[in-house]
């Protein structure tokens, strides 16, 4: 059984400086309500892993961001919201850009106990600055190197009491690799099942990766989509 | 642009995609070509942020929190379609599965270079998915205006800007003409019905190879 906590009781166990994963593409598969209690805790110094952000301030990793909670953004994408840029480009935050697939992979790599990967992507691009290069049967690669947190949080629609995830339609996205590696990972879940209730068949995230369990069906908020 | 332009493009490129394709699109022209798909063509959409089987829009009050495309808005999904999670949607598209993806362009120029994702100190969103796509599909297609907002043209000899993927545009189709990289340059294999071949020469800075048959479109 994994230990089932409240939102605030994570909240609680993040400290300034820490590196947390935030699962979700723009507004899907978003954990809003653990984002929300580690906003009220009031921590700085966060570095925040995500493919990309919000694109209203009000909520989520742009809210964090807004209120100078997050020193370091490592994604894809942070163009959705104008206050990241203007961050980055006054210096206050620092923020390290990574193509899409390779930033799903270099976390999943640290999930699954890889050094590294080789990718083309990013050849002859300014993605090669400090990479090394290497040519496999004639092909050249980039290096990547393993990506991973102190903390992972993913959203779940079903979760039952060993962690076990489901993780409806396109809100898997970056919940499942980064569920695999963080040194902490909770699923902040929409309904909480006993054990048998979920069917094997239709596990998304195995529940050997989670560490904590947020029921929030009872009085949670669910965004709906922009 | 005008919105016939843009048409004219996403309806070109349209009929470049065979039946059967998987196809990845990139935001601005390109979200135009489902519309132009004939009747009776099956091609498969891939979104980026994972799944096969795009659909359009929901109706309004169907929309689905966990269900968008990869510019944030609502998404459907069609029949025979298949849901996964990042690492596995840049597989698909890093191992080759992606038949096509058709990305908009900054700029792109004789060697098949392509720049779409910054401009420094001005246009810095991030890369997003972009990277990858032009990487890893197997066919690139450029579906852009054939000059920039200042009146120049978007097809030089050399990109100037940082750039997205080297050497791994396969075609480009624009307002004005329809052209093939090939290892020799780029090839003019046709030009718009409002346009002329000396037109598009001047108003293209790269060095365009003349096919021994230019096509209208």
């Amino acid at each position: 059984m994994k230990p089932i906590k409240t939102a605030s009781e994570i909240a609680e166990m993040i400290q300034d400086g820490a590196s947390i994963m935030v699962g979700g593409f723009i507004t899907c598969g978003r954990p809003w309500n653990v984002l929300e209690k580690v906003f009220e805790k009031g921590v700085k110094k966060l570095t925040i892993i995500a493919n990309d952000t919000e694109i209203k301030d009000d909520t989520g990793i742009v809210k964090l961001i807004k209120h100078n909670r997050v020193s370091k953004f490592v994604g894809s994408y942070v163009g959705l919201n104008p206050i990241l840029g203007q961050k980055m480009n006054s210096g206050e935050i620092e923020v390290e850009l990574v193509p899409q697939g390779t930033l799903a992979e270099r976390i999943r790599a640290r999930g699954a106990g890889l050094g590294g990967f080789l990718t083309p992507t990013g050849l002859g691009t300014e993605v090669e600055t400090g990479r090394e290069k290497f040519t496999v049967d004639g092909k050249d690669y980039l290096l990547e190197k393993p990506l991973g947190a102190d903390f992972a949080i993913i959203k779940a629609n079903i979760c039952d009491r060993y962690g076990n995830c489901f993780i409806a339609k396109s809100a898997k996205n970056f919940n499942l690799p980064m569920a695999m590696a963080a040194d902490f990972v909770v699923a902040e879940t929409q309904k909480l099942v006993e054990v048998g209730e979920l069917d094997p068949e239709l596990v998304t995230v195995p529940g050997v990766f989670i560490d904590a369990i947020v029921e929030v069906s009872k009085n949670g908020v669910d965004r709906a989509v922009i | 642009m005008n919105e016939a332009k843009r048409r004219k493009i996403a309806e070109r490129v349209a009929r470049q995609l065979p039946g059967g394709a998987l196809v990845n699109l990139g935001i601005g022209i390109p979200t135009l070509v489902p519309n132009f798909i004939p009747k009776g063509k099956k091609v498969f959409f891939h979104s980026e942020n994972g799944f096969i089987g795009l659909g359009p829009g929901p109706k309004a009050g169907e929309e689905d929190s966990d269900l968008i495309n990869a510019g944030g808005k609502a998404a459907t999904i069609l029949p025979g379609g298949a849901f996964f999670d990042s690492a596995m949607s840049f597989a698909i598209i890093r191992g080759g599965h992606v038949d096509y993806t058709i990305l908009g362009a900054l700029e792109v120029d004789e060697e098949g270079n392509l720049a779409n994702y910054k401009i420094p100190r001005k246009f810095v969103p991030g890369i997003g998915g972009a990277m990858d796509l032009a990487t890893g599909a197997r066919n690139v297609i450029i579906a852009m205006e054939h000059l920039n907002k200042y009146g120049r043209s978007k097809i030089l000899r050399n990109c100037s800007l940082p750039l997205t993927a080297k050497r791994e545009v396969d075609i480009i189709v624009t307002d004005l003409a329809f052209i093939r990289v090939t290892k020799k340059g780029l090839v003019l294999e046709e030009v718009s019905e409002d346009a002329t071949i000396e037109e598009v020469v001047a108003k293209t800075e790269a060095k365009l190879t003349l096919a021994a048959n230019i096509g209208k479109f």
